[in-house]
């Protein structure tokens, strides 16, 4: 079982990654030259500044959002505010929105000719302010995602003991509801780090002259064709994810089980001040998320901006080499059996590191191996998929240049923040649930599927959305991999943009918006009937609100 | 450790039936078709090929389209077990170093002796011909520049006059392909030395290097900044979807680079490859003179009436461009760049 986890990351991710990582200690002929591609890199003057910019970039990024997620996720699980699917559905949208509509939206609003440039008090937008702001909008759903599983699901028993003993409001936060909600935090920390610090998409696009180590990679790949350099700075940019790895290894130790089985679940309490307090500010986070994504819409829909602001719809006629339409429904084909083959084995990984009896060595790997994507770059592993896949002696190489790989390629690359999602959720269940599954002689895949995964079923349907929006917008990784009759909606998006059409750019960017927010419809009056009927023992009566499994 | 290897769970077979599944939808043939892959604008490649297959109606062409780098970045990654059967427009200065590595099949197209020969393979055998070049130029926003009061630039050496602090953006060497074509020519132009301590000047005034040579164009069109040091043929596409731009050829010459085209080593259709190496020294050379492209045979362009006198100009002010010289110094002299320029830059306020 964890063996088969182990050999799909060893084809997937790990001997990919290595065919690339070899060629740093090669020349470009491929002859064995030691460690002089490393001393020439460290020679280079820009690897410094490179380094503390992502660094500094990354810190800021991460800080800025756990707080305004983890504010977010609280009022979306903790309080009885009004509107929560909305709010939801709404703070899903950066996830649905291609980088590039980001990119557009912030130039727009706050660019040289941006309506709201006076909030910048003379600073550029291109360059780290820029970056920042665009990197807090595009991870935001990601960390509300975390956070809101790992708040979700939390014992009602511990608050009313607090009510009981006269503790305030304030310390039953700071001392039940934070360290709760601890591992969750501690894992949104690592994965906004390590998404901001290894994404190339903002920066290139907005980052103006600021050098950081993700487009350091793109100059040297895409810029001078040299993949030696290419992978000497990839490796540079792993270790995030090894000190994420034993952050992360250190924290579970400390972790418990939230949800034991004589638990009951909490359920927030109306409280006038606090309501209106976080309604308000959902509505902010929403005003301004709508603001991003109605500007992107607006310049669609001009004949040119800023200088012929009426009205148009010919934007949507994409003139481009293959990359009209048709790509839009492959976009829609990728995304499909992303989730679905994506969640089944990520979730059931999931399962496995969390909940089976297996090798703690064994374990550990596979631990290690699910974070690894996070920190590759996409680009990085689009480009060890060729090197590998296309090998004329690997025996598989029938997969390269079809949709099986671009499905794989994405599901490996979104692979950590699905896993983590799955693993906070199945932590949150006591392990008493096996303990006395197996005491009653009870087949553990019954277990599994009779309660597990009942439980888990709002995450798991989390993920399949998340691994869906994602295959839609993802540029960096398959934009090495499809092929004529595989081209991709969003890598359309780009090349629109490329070729001076940025109201074309942002009509095929909105297309790829509204498609996801249509699934994600669908999805929930789809899903609403069967999550009622699992999610019933989280209400005492059939008919309370149900705050996780609305949207 | 061994009896977690073998462990029989039943959720093996399920993940076991689902690896199977994921492969087991791969379809891929090429047989009989055409793969190309290519880098020129998609807007056009999409005309061209249409009318190719319109001219060949027996050959099936399937196209990959990616901007220069990440294309090159592609076919050298798949150098060892090549996919494409022709190479359609890559900048030359990439394309010599593939060359170089014996990427191409070895053909003569027919009519190459009526060509403009500077666009042509002079080391034997016969891999590539060049058939249109792009070039540089300034893109010059003439309403933000009256709002400022600045007047408009003649030559590359008026960039660097200080009035233009922070107006400037411009495609930075190590990610554009048009980068470094300014950055080679103005080292041929005026001389290493008066060519780096240009740049260093000029370097004050740029607001932003960007990765694409497109953008600074583009950026020009929306206002953002008032110059962008673009090129010809993105100016044509941006004017002409309402930009207020006037396209400046600067009076001290423009650095250029030729599109070539190659058969990839190793394809399956070698009949059809070469039918569309003769078809783009023929009647492929009118379409693309009919887009204002500058080709390699003069009397195949078709003058836009709304541009009369663009043609002409651009290729008056080409330099004699070294591109084996431009190739094999690219590392030296982005190397030198990146020293000066990127290592230190702040985001201008």
């Amino acid at each position: 079982m964890l063996a088969s986890y182990i050999l799909f990351f060893l084809l997937f991710l790990v001997f990919p990654l290595g065919t690339l990582i070899i060629k740093s200690v090669q020349d470009q002929n491929g002859n064995f030259i030691g460690l002089k591609n490393y001393l020439l890199y460290l020679q280079e003057p820009a690897l410094f500044q490179s380094f503390f910019n992502s660094l500094f970039i990354a810190i800021v990024s991460t800080i800025i959002v756990v707080i305004l997620a983890f504010s977010f996720a609280y009022a979306l699980t903790r309080t009885c505010i009004p509107f929560k699917g909305f709010f939801r559905l709404i703070a899903l949208i950066p996830l649905l929105s291609p980088s590039i509509l980001a990119a557009i939206a912030l130039v727009y609003w706050l660019g040289n000719k941006g309506v709201l440039k006076a909030l910048l008090f003379g600073n550029s937008i291109y360059g780290p302010i820029g970056i920042i702001l665009a990197s807090v909008y595009w991870t935001f759903p990601h960390a509300l995602m975390i956070l809101s599983t790992s708040l979700s699901l939390s014992d009602s028993r511990l608050y009313e003991a607090a009510e009981v003993l006269k503790t305030s409001k304030l310390r039953a936060f700071l001392t039940i509801t934070i360290p709760g909600a601890r591992y969750g935090i501690i894992s949104t920390a690592f994965v906004i780090f390590t998404q901001v610090f290894t994404d190339f998409g903002v920066p290139k696009v907005i980052g103006g002259n600021y050098n950081m180590l993700a487009t350091d990679i793109y100059k040297e790949v895409v810029g001078m064709q040299n993949f030696q350099m290419g992978a000497v700075i990839s490796l540079v940019l792993l270790f995030p994810s090894l000190i994420a790895f034993f952050i992360d290894q250190y924290s579970r130790k400390k972790q418990i089980s939230l949800l034991t089985s004589r638990s009951v679940v909490f359920k927030p309490k109306k409280s006038f001040g606090v309501d209106s307090l976080m309604l308000g500010y959902c509505t902010f986070i929403t005003v301004i998320i709508l603001m991003m994504i109605g500007m992107a819409q607006f310049g669609a829909l001009v004949k040119f901006w800023p200088y012929d602001l009426s009205f148009t719809l010919k934007h949507y006629q994409f003139e481009v080499a293959g990359l009209g339409w048709e790509s839009f429904y492959n976009s829609i084909r990728l995304a499909f059996y992303t989730a679905i083959f994506g969640t089944i084995i990520i979730f059931i990984g999931s399962y496995i590191v969390e909940k089976l009896k297996s090798d703690e060595r064994l374990r550990g790997i596979l631990q290690l191996f699910t974070l690894m994507p996070m920190s590759v770059p996409g680009l990085v592993l689009g480009l060890s998929y060729i090197f590998y896949f296309n090998a004329k002696d690997n025996p598989i190489n029938f997969i390269y240049a079809t949709m099986t790989i671009l499905v794989i390629n994405t599901i490996v690359h979104f692979y950590t923040v699905s896993h983590l999602t799955g693993v906070t959720v199945l932590k949150q269940m006591d392990k008493e649930f096996e303990s006395v599954s197996l005491s009653l002689k009870i087949p553990l895949y019954k277990m599994f599927w009779k309660v597990t995964l009942p439980v888990c079923l709002p995450t798991i349907f989390d993920i399949s959305i998340y691994l869906f929006v994602n295959a839609m917008t993802t540029v960096s990784g398959v934009i090495f991999l499809y092929t004529y009759n595989t081209t991709l909606a969003s890598v359309s998006a780009i090349h629109l943009d490329e070729q001076g059409d940025v109201a074309a750019a942002a009509a095929m960017a909105m297309l790829i918006v509204y498609v996801s927010v249509l699934v994600r419809i669908i999805h929930t009056v789809f899903t609403k009937g069967i999550l009622r009927r699992t999610q019933a023992w989280r209400h005492d009566t059939p008919n309370a609100a149900n705050d996780v499994t609305k949207a | 450790m061994f009896k977690t290897l073998i462990s029989k769970h039943p959720l093996t077979s399920i993940v076991g039936v689902l690896f199977l599944a994921l492969i087991s939808f791969s379809t891929s043939s090429y047989g009989g078709e055409l793969l190309v892959y290519s880098s020129t604008d998609a807007d056009n490649l999409k005309y061209y090929m249409q009318e190719f297959q319109k001219d060949n109606p027996g050959i099936k062409v399937n196209v990959v389209r990616e901007s220069t780098g990440t294309m090159a970045a592609k076919l050298m990654a798949e150098k060892d077990n090549p996919q494409a059967d022709f190479l359609f427009e890559m900048a030359a200065t990439v394309a010599l170093n593939m060359e170089a590595q014996g990427m191409f099949h070895e053909y003569t197209p027919k009519g190459m002796d009526k060509i403009d020969q500077r666009y042509v393979d002079k080391t034997a055998p016969v891999t590539w011909v060049g058939n249109y070049g792009w070039a540089g130029c300034i893109c010059w926003n003439r309403i933000e520049a009256e709002i400022l009061g600045l007047p408009k630039p003649k030559s590359w050496a008026d960039l660097a006059n200080p009035i233009y602090k922070g107006h400037i953006s411009m495609p930075n060497p190590a990610s554009s392909g048009t980068g470094y074509l300014d950055v080679s020519s103005w080292i041929q132009i005026m001389g290493k030395e008066k060519a780096w301590e240009y740049m260093d000047a000029l370097h004050k005034n740029v607001a932003v290097y960007t990765h694409s040579g497109s953008k600074p164009c583009k950026q020009a069109g929306s206002g953002e900044f008032v110059i962008g040091i673009s090129w010809p043929g993105r100016a044509i596409k941006i004017i002409k979807a309402g930009a207020p731009i006037d396209m400046i050829i600067p009076e001290e010459g423009i650095g250029w680079e030729m599109q070539v085209v190659a058969i990839m080593a190793g394809t399956d259709n070698l009949p059809d490859a070469k039918r569309l190496m003769d078809w783009t020294l023929g009647r492929g050379m009118s379409l693309f003179g009919e887009r204002q492209s500058i080709i390699a045979d003069s009397s195949k362009i078709t003058k836009d009436p709304d541009l009369p006198g663009f043609y002409d100009e651009v290729q008056a002010k080409l330099i004699n461009n070294n591109f084996v010289w431009a190739a094999a110094n690219k590392t030296r002299i982005v190397g030198e760049w990146k020293r000066r320029y990127d290592g230190k830059t702040e985001p201008k306020k």
